[in-house]
């Protein structure tokens, strides 16, 4: 699989490379670096660490998606872990708020993973359940306010910096690297892979695709935790409303851009990160073009459009499109 | 499936719901409520008709909220800057989202894609597109608007059933009669049922695919039109999420997501159950407005645990007797 991965990252890699030099032309501006106050400022960093919550979804929703299955509820846990980080961290100490957003978000998975895994529902229905309860959760949380804090802790995990760099592109690398090395170090990633390639023949073979589809779900709801509190330190507050707002999709794009099959049985958590990188980079650049925000929208959906075709089975140039309508009309 | 069939049990949950209302607040009971109940989910009964189509023959269609906000938008536009008269203008915006639905159901059967990531697209591409028309919300003041919102059959009881209210009982009627006595019905059913088998059986699939999707942004369309009528404005940000409530209002409505079960009358009995429930919390007054969303989801939760138990039930019988002839 390792050994794959340059060929297969090829095309995101270039993607990636096309957008910046896209981005370089815009704002010529955009590769400066400069050191101030012990941190990196400038427009890429400000990539990565715009890029940070989707970033984190996605290694979470990969997995998911891996097995086969979507999370429809990220958006939502991440509104509720940053009301539940929001509201205790002026009282409590980081360790507690940490603990406390993360132990939420690990039930929210759970709770998932239980509807999927056990009760047997379609993971778009199961987790579609916590994405329309999930905000009015967060919200009774808030008690529909938007919830302040100024807990130097909590902020520091959204604003401060180590060697440089921004703490959630730390975090995030962490998480990547840890994720990486659980899944990619052990058997795990490859029964993951085979639960998503074929649940019954894995079944079969002695793979325990129930705990594996649990244990996923759970991961997934406790990335989903961790890009909560970082999006609530980083502005300071939660708002149950708008926090997290559709960035299920933003992940399942970023997924779907790293190359990971919707129907399960294949993923690359770098890649999936190198997706969010790519969405990011163009979010940003669209915002430095001048270009009133709301063309990322356009955008995203062309390069969806895009991804899609290039992906799909059915998809070998013109010819094939050809030859399919002409059976399609016969 | 013998027995209660699901549509059944919404009704009664209804009914019950509706019930216990009438019994905190009577003044629920009445054919004002009623009418404005009907009044205010009229768009949602529409997307969700068209929405139980898709979910029957297997799909799912996550633009449609996005194609209400872009309808609401460019009819706005079209009367009142760009001085179209208001009927070219809903025949032009139905034209081009039926075309909408028809381009996603082309790709979703050529290219074999799932239809939640292809209607993802088509989200991001009917919102964005809507943004770029305009992000201001606009104001309709073509005498249309005003006769429309004004016109309203008197019920018994000083209700008003309004025109946006008549249109989605039409095509809440109208669906009801084309899924369950039309040929093109009982081929979204095979489709849901299975593809392969519809195919073999003789089923135009690639056809019927596109105009399923077609239907539902269509439909959606016409939504758009009706949310103008409601809010007489047109605004990009309108309807967000609506998709997820008439996914919900299908899934309450007793239809399977897996496909090949369901109805459109129960489908809008679960738009009356969101809607009553929103009802309620107004009656209230010190419940907050998120507390419909954790209702909603502990209904979902409720229907779906439900099917599922249904569905094992179903099957269990089946697995026995295979065994016993064995």
């Amino acid at each position: 699989m390792t050994a794959l991965l340059p060929r297969r990252g090829l095309a995101q890699i270039l993607a990636l490379i096309v957008i910046l030099a896209v981005d370089r032309v815009v704002s010529p501006q955009f590769f400066d670096l400069r050191l101030q106050d012990g941190r990196l400022f400038g427009s890429l960093i400000d990539v990565l660490n715009r890029g940070t919550p989707v970033a984190l979804l996605s290694l979470g929703m990969v997995l998911v998606i891996a097995t086969r299955g979507i999370d429809l509820s990220v958006g939502a846990v991440m509104a509720i872990c940053g009301a539940i980080a929001a509201s205790l961290a002026d009282s409590h100490g980081l360790p507690v708020v940490l603990a406390a957003a993360l132990g939420a978000g690990l039930v929210c998975g759970l709770w998932n993973g239980f509807l999927v895994a056990v009760l047997g529902m379609q993971p778009i229905v199961a987790t579609l359940i916590l994405m329309v309860a999930g905000r009015g959760i967060a919200q009774l949380i808030t008690e529909g306010r938007i919830v302040t804090f100024s807990s130097p802790d909590l902020v520091w995990l959204g604003n401060g910096s180590v060697l440089g760099l921004p703490v959630p592109v730390v975090i995030a690398l962490g998480m990547l690297i840890l994720t990486g090395a659980v899944v990619r170090g052990s058997a795990l990633g490859l029964l993951i892979e085979a639960t998503g390639g074929n649940a019954r023949a894995s079944e079969l073979a002695g793979v325990g695709t129930r705990a594996m589809i649990l244990a996923v779900y759970v991961w997934c709801g406790v990335c989903a935790a961790l890009a909560g509190v970082i999006a609530a330190a980083d502005i300071m507050g939660a708002d149950a409303n708008n926090a997290g707002l559709w960035l299920e999709l933003d992940a399942i794009l970023a997924v779907v851009i790293g190359g990971t099959s919707l129907f399960g049985g294949r993923f690359s958590l770098v890649l999936a990160v190198l997706g969010a990188l790519i969405i990011q980079t163009m979010n940003t650049g669209i915002l430095l073009s001048g270009y009133p925000p709301e063309f990322n929208l356009l955008v995203k959906a062309v390069v969806v459009l895009a991804v899609l075709l290039l992906q799909s089975p059915k998809f070998s140039g013109f010819a094939g499109i050809a030859a399919r309508l002409r059976r399609t009309k016969a | 499936m013998k027995g209660l069939p699901p549509a059944l049990i919404t009704a009664i949950v209804l009914v019950a719901g509706f019930a216990a209302c009438a019994m905190q607040f009577p003044n629920i009971a009445s054919t004002r409520v009623v009418g404005n109940l009907l009044t205010d989910n009229a768009f949602l009964g529409i997307v969700a008709t068209g929405m139980a189509f898709v979910i029957i023959s297997g799909g799912i269609d996550l633009s449609v909220g996005s194609v209400i906000g872009f309808t609401t938008v460019f009819v706005a536009l079209a009367i009142e800057r760009w001085g179209v008269p208001p009927l070219v203008a809903f025949v032009a915006i139905l034209v081009l989202s039926a075309a909408f639905g028809a381009a996603m159901g082309a790709v979703i059967h050529i290219f074999d894609l799932p239809p939640f990531i292809v209607t993802l697209a088509g989200m991001f591409l009917a919102r964005g597109a809507s943004f770029l028309l305009s992000t201001e919300s606009v104001p309709i003041t073509a005498p249309v608007y005003s006769t429309v919102s004004d016109f309203a059959l008197r019920m018994p009881g000083g209700g008003r059933l309004t025109a946006i209210a008549i249109i989605m009982l039409v095509i809440v009627i109208g669906g009801a009669l084309l899924l369950h006595l039309t040929r093109f019905g009982a081929n979204v059913y095979a489709l849901g049922g299975s593809r392969t088998t519809a195919s073999l059986m003789g089923v135009a699939v690639g056809k019927m695919t596109i105009k399923i999707y077609m239907l539902s942004s269509l439909l959606a369309g016409i939504a758009g039109i009706v949310f103008s009528f409601y809010t007489s404005a047109g605004y990009s940000l309108s309807a967000v999420g609506v998709e997820l409530d008439s996914i919900a209002a299908v899934v309450i409505g007793g239809t399977l997501l897996t496909g090949g079960q369901g109805s459109v009358i129960g489908t809008f009995l679960g738009v009356l159950i969101q809607g009553l429930i929103q009802t309620y919390i107004n009656f209230d007054g010190t419940l907050s407005s998120w507390w419909t969303k954790i209702a909603t989801g502990v209904l979902l939760f409720a229907f779906i645990a439900l099917q599922q138990g249904l569905v094992a039930l179903a099957r269990r019988p089946v697995r026995k007797s295979a065994g016993a002839t064995t």
